[in-house]
């Protein structure tokens, strides 16, 4: 299992931080997913292992986070709230021309791989809504159109 | 980047810093940067701890309480590591200021961290973060280690022989850990399940030793505090509702936003002035007025002062300061519905009547949203909320019930509209069976 120089360096530095070692296991596994793509059986046995953890002590917390996936994503995460405050202001609206504009429902990948797409609950966008993420980046006080030319970035970016 | 709004009512304190570079140290410095701690390093505990009681600084993540209280609980002895945490998970539906904090003023965070520290003799903090806000922890991080590079965290900070480290901690996607026990299982690398009070984290923590947790936004106050004086933050607000407070603006308004506006500020005014009112001709039909677990408050019931007490008084709470406007397009029971459906998706199973309550609410306001609602259903959903009340680890259960119980008091007629096989009269035709099945 190798994981990148960056992620190395981050986990060196962290694990110092806490007088147990288990504490830097959120977000290092979060950190370990992105780097991967998910959190496949390798990745729970190496930092099991790491942090003197059982895989099964590991698997349990990951089941916690709703962040944390053991199932491969598409290379774009498209994260649409649709709590509250994104609801009243269009947020169903637009999961919904996600999920027509992409062909896949709550939890499913495209074909190519390209693109995930996700129901999620409050994203913190709350005063700029309705908002989704895609991977880690905000996107605000969305439309339809709005929406689609944010998709099409995605697309262009990810098959060059 | 979230933008930034203004309006002439504002007071700034905690916003202060936004949109000045203050993430810079160097810009943070000449923008009053550190002085509070300059200023608490002289200070002896008791002094720190005295101001901030006087301050009437209460908790801004939504408990709303007496911050210097909160410190004063600590033991001043104690075998173990005492620690200090900020709550940085904002996660509360309609709740969005923290991350302003972050983006644009971390170093206060920090400063609020050492200063808790210095008062109750801490030598280690941990800020915090959601793992959604990742650009945000790469800010915080970033700050972190410019501190530590200006000898401000770490040995002997300003010289002063005394030393204090700061450390980042991110999660990964959970609201339940926005409580604080359950916030200090996440930190100590677990499910973030509630542990049972008392004993209380002042006294047993992280880590088993003494810990006082507080909100960013509450942390981010204490150096203006000790800056600007007790007096000076108290007299901002009404008597025992001191300073200021981000209010965060959202829903069926012309202008929503982040405004930091002083305690007691009328809502009336908050929604008509500042907020721009309810645009498209449309009427305002209630407010949830501090995050989704805050009962609502209709129309008739806004002229009221947006301060702990005043609001606690209107039969509803101050919250998280996240101000959710409805208008008059907006079903009450699909409303009911959402604000379910989350907190069935965050309770963590380990207290059966939430695990047991939630699903079972969300369960009948789906059926009942669809048309399929039988009138004993009403008082059915009343009754299940109303005994999910205080029987919960952490108040999650009552985060659930109680906007829920708000619902059906308020809005009867709207719960009763729906009954008998009427669909939804606010949805248009047949859109109830494409109704996306909501998030898992």
């Amino acid at each position: 299992m190798k994981f990148s120089e960056e992620f190395e360096t981050r986990f060196a530095e962290m694990v110092p931080h806490y007088p147990t070692k288990r504490s830097a296991l959120v977000p290092t596994l979060l950190y370990a997913q992105d780097e991967i793509g998910f959190l496949s059986d390798e990745v729970i046995a190496e930092i099991a292992s790491r942090l003197d953890l059982t895989e099964l002590e590991v698997r349990n917390v990951i089941s916690y986070y709703s962040m944390l996936t053991t199932k491969p994503r598409g290379k774009f995460n498209v994260q649409v709230c649709t709590n509250i405050s994104c609801m009243v202001r269009g947020g169903e609206e637009i999961l919904h021309h996600c999920a027509n504009k992409l062909g896949i429902g709550h939890k499913q990948t495209t074909a190519d791989d390209l693109f995930t797409l996700e129901e999620v609950e409050c994203i913190g966008a709350c005063s700029w809504a309705p908002a989704a993420q895609v991977n880690y980046d905000f996107h605000e006080n969305l439309t339809p159109e709005k929406m689609d030319r944010i998709l099409d970035e995605y697309r262009k970016k990810g098959t060059q | 980047m979230a933008s930034l709004v203004s309006h002439p009512d504002e007071v700034k304190v905690v916003s202060r810093r936004f949109g000045q570079g203050a993430a810079n140290l160097d810009r943070y410095l000449e923008l009053d940067g550190y002085n509070a701690v300059r200023k608490a390093l002289a200070m002896e505990p008791d002094a720190i701890i005295n101001e901030v009681k006087n301050s009437s600084l209460r908790g801004r993540g939504g408990a709303g309480f007496s911050a210097g209280m909160k410190w004063s609980f600590v033991p001043k002895q104690s075998a173990k590591p005492k620690y200090v945490l900020c709550n940085g998970d904002e996660s509360e539906p309609g709740t969005c200021k923290d991350r302003l904090i972050f983006e644009h003023d971390p170093h206060s965070v920090i400063e609020g961290v050492v200063i808790a520290g210095l008062a109750v003799g801490a030598t280690s903090g941990y800020i915090y973060i959601r793992g959604e806000y990742r650009y945000l922890s790469i800010i915080m991080q970033k700050a972190i280690r410019d501190a530590y590079a200006r000898g401000f965290l770490g040995k002997n900070i300003f010289g002063s022989g005394r030393n204090f480290d700061a450390y980042w901690h991110g999660g990964a996607g959970a609201y339940e850990v926005g409580e604080e026990s359950a916030l200090m299982e996440s930190l100590e690398g677990k499910r973030g399940i509630p542990r049972i009070r008392p004993p209380f984290p002042a006294v047993v923590g992280l880590w088993g030793g003494p810990t006082v947790i507080n909100n960013a936004e509450t942390l981010a106050s204490v150096p203006h505090i000790i800056l600007g004086g007790a007096d000076w933050y108290a007299k901002l607000g009404p008597p025992k509702n001191g300073g200021t407070r981000l209010f965060c603006l959202s829903g069926n308004l012309a202008k929503p936003g982040v405004y930091e506006l002083p305690m007691g500020y009328n809502l009336k005014k908050m929604i008509y002035e500042v907020g721009g009112g309810i645009p498209n001709g449309r009427k305002l039909k209630a407010v949830v007025p501090g995050g989704s677990s805050t009962p609502c408050l209709t129309a008739d019931e806004i002229d009221i002062n947006m301060d702990f007490d005043s609001v606690a008084k209107a039969g509803s709470m101050l919250g998280s300061g996240g101000v959710v406007v409805l208008d008059d397009a907006q079903c009450i029971v699909k409303f009911a519905l959402r604000t379910m459906k989350f907190y069935q998706h965050e309770s963590c199973g380990w207290c059966i009547p939430c695990r047991e309550g939630t699903d079972w609410l969300k369960k009948t306001l789906t059926r009942f949203h669809a048309g399929g609602g039988l009138k004993k259903d009403i008082d059915n959903m009343q009754y299940l909320a109303e005994n999910m009340l205080g029987r919960t680890f952490c108040p999650l259960g009552d985060a659930a019930a109680m906007p829920t119980i708000g619902f059906i008091n308020k809005f009867r007629k709207e719960f009763e509209d729906h009954l008998e096989g009427r669909p939804c009269p606010y949805e248009k035709e047949g859109v109830i069976d494409h109704l996306p099945v909501l998030a898992h």
